[in-house]
């Protein structure tokens, strides 16, 4: 196969960046997408030009670091699937593709098309989990879980947070993304005791970060490759609402003191 | 997490939550709601203009508007107007602040871009609610006011809306924004029903087909009658 | 050298108990006085990251990828195991060591594979309190499936993504730790010397990939938790990212380096398709519960499969192996498929794969019920081939998957450098020779939450909190030295690049010191990457700069490393006159082909000690001692 590349080259986060375009003879219809950008790349190497940078790591789809959005869209063509398990025969011969990095304030470029996704890391951290210090956890048949709940918060669970739900979304919103894990841990038990300060506070951290809002296009379950529902992000909503008219009803008197 | 101060006062944690995205879109869900409320009311409302004329010679829409300004002594018609403007200003400015947050969150859009789930309304939406507002100031200056009305008379209604509607720039200028509204319904319907977190994944299929209904129903409802006046199908 | 592997006396089941006890605590006033340095966030680096701040150290965490949840443990499909006995089959943690042991085929300490079964127990009861989305039963209870080798079910999973639900678990405790300021993360950052003082781990030299900024981090602890070396074969089911670079630079710091030559071949991967291939793709080894593996009895039959007939095929590790069949472990079953390959026997357009048939399972189970088990696995084989396995067989053939070898630790995960303790796969501690499915998971969680919290603290109550000035000679001598081999690195601009090196060292790995190693081959081995290194270092072209993001520099320094640590692998390998696990010495088998170990002579460690450039390393030995498993001959037949 015959391959023409349209690709964004920006040397760091202010530069403006511009396309260039590569030419990649002898393609094979087996190689994946990022292998292709490795033969373009051995080239550029060879003809003492700087090789394109991009973020991949496992190659099998799982660890959510490439990302490219490839022909208008993020990590190609192909439905549930990474750019790196999408393969060169779901193109033509003779194909001319655009690559683009994700596109977002909260997601500056890096370089190339890499992008910073820090914002997400964030995210997590103001309350993507359920507070269990080592050493403090009952016995795991303890509490049964319904398999129903269980199956659910799995499909939620399985974000691998690259952000091609923020690339896709028309207004650059991380709503997908933080639903995902919001209503993974609000399905389980375990993740009950925070889930109001869960809701809220991750979502207040999303705004922070400068994403936009979401307005329920739909254009991120359709970008993610795990395919991860929008319904999550209404279970996200109708939380945060509860948890916003919940606020400040009650409180507590005294706070805990330390024993004499 | 970190810790917020446990008594925050109701105003802050009102304002707090406001500032908030999807405190902004609930706003505009509940004021969608109220709004989509008075165009299902104001149309069933309008749709007597098809009626004739009573016994005491005066028309059915007549009648009607007589009974609006008459109700709760006066005082009915100005609440509920108290209440539209300040559902309207408030579905506008969550609208504007989310657009603003919205076209900041991508500075550098894409130079190519394939759409795949959304759809025409959706990504239609912050033009066809621009279109809604503009012909709102319209229509209050055509038919309520009587400003932009060749020939406006007061308690006229019938009067006012058959031969308004008559003239053809006005026609036109009515299904342009019946079907912009068609258009913010079908999505807006849909979408505030996901917004409030009131979807539910097994009546997907169904909430998708009340949208495309409901704004079907407006559409069609509020086109018949501009459409009729310029045909000279209404009973003069 | 003196390996002192600090066994704590006593019976093996109070072991880690009385141990504990031994230890010494930090007064927790103290604790956040002491800085502990991190590197990697894989299951063993971010559980340690995380359970160190909780109890309040201080902790600096350091990964290459753009975030700690990135590392690649999360790509571990199949399970986790655990000495719970939930399925009332008769586990028991003596019966997970004892399999631990015997798995790894006699080569293991047996004092710490005790200890990781009986801290099993907790990790699933941790990760569950976590939030981990475990398979569970209708009736609400944790689901097991059976798993590589063991005839009891033990392991637990969440689908197919077992590594990535666990890693997601850790990975949000450490953000916790973040949030609430108790640990610096520094992702992009790559560790690129450690600062040894005085004998003592003190820090390390990291280079942060965006700025391309070389700064040393001081602690008073260093923990790498850097996974495996795998990628020294070039084409493995490691990510592309995924070095040796960090345990290197230990090793060269001092830093004993064990069984370098123990590497598992993993039995079902995606076989390669041609020379653009970056990296092969792994197959949950779950399928092998209902997959029959077969190849044609003839050589060269290229039919398609439907076309061969039942009695035509040969299905070789039944016939081999009739009490494990298909379940025979790893290493068992990876040169099983290699020798029907080397018959000619082998399927596909190169030649260089088995098939993993589902079509019985199908008319058993029904198609429903297959999907249910290995849906994303089939649709994950579809994506990548272009086949549909519910209709034609898989086709699998073995790849690098892991390495049983690392940095030498004691029984406290200490390395031979005081203050440097390693955990996870980057050390070489419990799966002995081989080790068996659904345990690595369970030993990097072991390791970071239940093991180094303890010996960690142990280590730093008797040591004062010092600082380390940054103009210390050792950490200016360090930082002179990355920078210096950055410039040679860009200097070079010769006519090959670093990927076409990288390739030919895998080659020969692959050749040589694969599935089967011979005495001529690891010569041959031991002559051709020294030359290949020395053109390296005459020929590489790296562009750019080292003043910003860089990744041909990047690899470049991890293939430069690998370069080194792949001789040492041949070295190692051709010391060890024997066969065991994944180390098969073709000299060393029985008549019908299986491995012969020689517990007399090998039934040990080797701990292999850096002596400078261009002398040859020294190999120690530690001996191990089995008091509570009989040393036996690892039949699965």
């Amino acid at each position: 196969m015959k391959i023409r590349l349209q690709v964004w080259r920006q040397e760091h986060a202010r530069d403006a960046g511009r396309f260039e375009t590569y030419e990649a003879p002898d393609v094979s219809p087996d190689m994946s997408f990022l292998e292709l950008l490795d033969v373009v790349n051995e080239r550029l190497v060879l003809e003492g030009r700087e090789p394109i940078a991009f973020d991949h790591d496992c190659r099998e789809g799982i660890c959510g670091a490439c990302s490219v959005v490839i022909d208008g869209r993020p990590h190609g063509p192909r439905e549930r699937t990474t750019a790196c398990q999408l393969h060169m025969r779901s193109f033509p011969d003779g194909a001319e593709i655009t690559l683009e990095p994700w596109r977002a304030s909260a997601f500056p470029v890096v370089k190339d098309l890499i992008v910073d996704r820090s914002a997400f890391d964030r995210i997590i951290a103001a309350g993507g989990f359920v507070s269990a210090p080592t050493g403090s956890a009952p016995d795991g048949n303890a509490l049964p879980i319904e398999k129903e709940n269980a199956d659910l918060a799995m499909d939620a669970a399985a974000c691998i947070g690259c952000g091609a739900c923020v690339a896709a979304c028309p207004n650059a919103s991380a709503m997908l993304f933080t639903a995902a894990k919001a209503s993974q841990l609000a399905l389980l038990p375990q993740g009950q005791p925070e889930r109001w300060r869960r809701a809220t506070a991750m979502v207040a951290r999303m705004d922070q970060e400068g994403f936009g809002s979401c307005t329920n296009h739909g254009e991120c379950m359709a970008a993610c490759p795990k395919g991860i529902s929008i319904d999550h992000i209404a279970r996200l909503n109708r939380d945060w609402i509860h948890a916003s008219l919940r606020a400040g009803r009650r409180t507590a008197t005294s706070g805990d003191s330390a024993g004499g | 997490m970190s810790a917020q101060a446990p008594t925050a006062p109701a105003v802050a944690r009102a304002t707090s939550a406001l500032s908030s995205t999807i405190g902004l879109k609930v706003v505009m869900a509940v004021t969608g709601i109220a709004l989509f409320g008075f165009v299902l009311g104001h149309m069933a409302g309008n749709l007597q203009v098809y009626l004739p004329r009573g016994a005491d010679g005066v028309w059915a829409l007549d009648a009607y508007g007589e009974w609006l300004r008459e109700l709760g002594h006066g005082g009915a018609i100005w609440v509920a107007r108290a209440g539209l403007l300040l559902a309207f200003v408030l579905h506008v400015g969550a609208a504007w602040a989310l657009s603003r947050r919205s076209w900041a969150a991508r500075p550098v859009s894409y130079a190519k871009w394939v759409a795949k789930e959304s759809t025409y309304a959706s990504r239609t939406m912050r033009w066809t609610g621009p279109i809604v507002l503009l012909f709102v100031v319209y229509h209050l200056l055509h038919l309520t006011w009587g400003s932009a009305h060749p020939d406006f008379r007061t308690g006229g209604v019938h009067h006012n809306v058959t031969t308004g509607l008559a003239q053809p720039l006005a026609c036109g200028v009515y299904v342009v924004a019946m079907l912009a509204l068609g258009l913010h319904l079908f999505h807006g319907v849909w979408s505030l029903l996901q917004t409030l977190g009131l979807s539910h994944p097994r009546y997907e299929r169904l909430r998708r087909c009340a949208a495309a209904l409901l704004a079907a129903l407006v559409v069609l409802g509020n086109l018949s009658i501009p459409i009729a006046a310029l045909a000279g199908w209404l009973p003069r | 050298m003196k390996l002192d592997a600090k066994i704590p006396a006593g019976p093996i089941e109070k072991k880690w108990e009385q141990h504990q006890l031994d230890m010494k605590l930090v007064n927790p006033a103290n604790k956040r006085k002491y800085k502990v340095l991190v590197v990697g966030t894989g299951l063993a680096g971010a559980s340690a990251a995380a359970t160190l701040a909780e109890l309040g150290y201080q902790v600096e965490a350091f990964c290459y990828q753009d975030s700690p949840r990135r590392a690649h443990s999360i790509a571990a499909q199949g399970g986790i195991n655990a000495a719970k006995n939930y399925q009332n089959d008769g586990d028991s943690v003596y019966r997970l060591f004892y399999d631990t042991v015997k798995g790894g085929d006699f080569r293991a300490r047996e004092a710490n594979v005790y200890r990781l079964a009986q801290v099993s127990v907790n990790i699933i009861d941790q990760c569950v309190a976590q939030g981990v989305p475990f398979a569970r039963e209708y009736g609400g209870l944790l689901a097991n499936r059976s798993f590589g080798g063991a005839q009891v079910s033990r392991t637990f999973y969440a689908r197919g993504q077992t590594g990535q639900q666990l890693l997601l678990g850790a990975y949000q405790a450490l953000e916790r730790q973040v949030g609430l300021g108790k640990v610096k993360m520094h992702a992009r950052h790559e560790l690129l010397e450690l600062v040894v003082v005085e004998g003592r781990a003190r820090g390390i030299v990291v280079r942060d990939l965006v700025t391309g900024e070389v700064r040393t981090h001081a602690g008073d602890a260093v923990v790498l938790a850097t996974g495996g070396y795998g990628n020294v074969f070039f084409l493995a089911t490691y990510a592309k990212g995924c070095n040796g670079t960090a345990i290197w630079r230990a090793y060269k710091q001092g830093a004993a380096f064990g069984n370098p030559c123990y590497t598992q071949i993993h039995p079902t991967c995606i076989p390669v398709t041609g020379d653009h291939q970056s990296k092969l793709t792994l197959m949950s080894e779950s399928l092998r519960n209902d997959g029959r593996i077969w190849v044609p009895k003839q050589a060269g039959d290229k039919r398609p499969p439907a076309q061969i007939p039942e009695d035509e095929r040969d299905y070789y590790l039944e016939r081999k192996y009739p009490s494990f069949g298909n379940l025979a472990p790893r290493d068992i079953a990876s040169r099983a498929a290699k020798e029907a390959c080397d018959a000619g026997r082998g399927v596909g357009p190169t030649g260089l794969g088995v098939y993993l048939d589902f079509g019985d399972a199908i008319q058993r189970l029904g198609q429903g019920a297959i999907r249910e088990k290995y849906g994303n696995l089939f649709e994950m084989y579809e994506r990548i081939t272009d086949d549909d396995p519910y209709q034609v067989p898989m086709r699998i053939f073995p790849a690098t998957h892991y390495t049983m070898g690392g940095l030498w630790v004691d029984y406290n995960l200490m390395s031979t450098i005081p203050g440097l303790f390693v955990a996870g796969e980057a050390n070489f501690s419990d799966h002995g020779a081989n080790r068996l499915g659904a345990s690595a998971l369970m030993q990097g969680l072991a390791d970071g939450y239940f093991v180094l919290p303890y010996t960690i603290g142990d280590f730093l109550a008797r040591v004062k909190p010092e600082p380390l000035a940054a103009d210390h000679p050792a950490v200016r001598a360090a930082e002179a030295a990355v920078r210096a081999r950055s410039e040679k690195l860009l200097s070079i601009r010769g006519k090959r690049t670093v990927m076409s090196f990288h390739r030919a060292l895998g080659r020969i790995m692959w050749e040589h010191c694969g599935m089967a190693r011979d005495r001529q081959g690891l010569q041959a081995a031991l002559q051709k990457i020294p030359a290949l290194r020395a053109e390296f270092w005459e020929n590489v072209n790296v562009p750019g700069t080292g003043a910003s993001l860089n990744q041909s520099l990047e690899s470049a320094g991890r293939v430069a490393d690998f370069l080194e640590l792949g001789e040492l692998m041949c070295r190692d390998a051709l010391e060890r006159e024997e066969s065991c696990g994944g180390h098969f010495r073709v000299e060393h088998q029985t008549e019908d082909g299986e491995a012969r170990r020689d517990d007399q002579r090998f039934a040990h460690v080797a701990a292999w000690e850096y002596a400078g450039e261009e002398r040859a390393p020294i190999r120690n030995v530690e001996p191990l001692n089995f008091e509570f498993v009989h040393l036996a001959t690892r039949s699965y037949k």
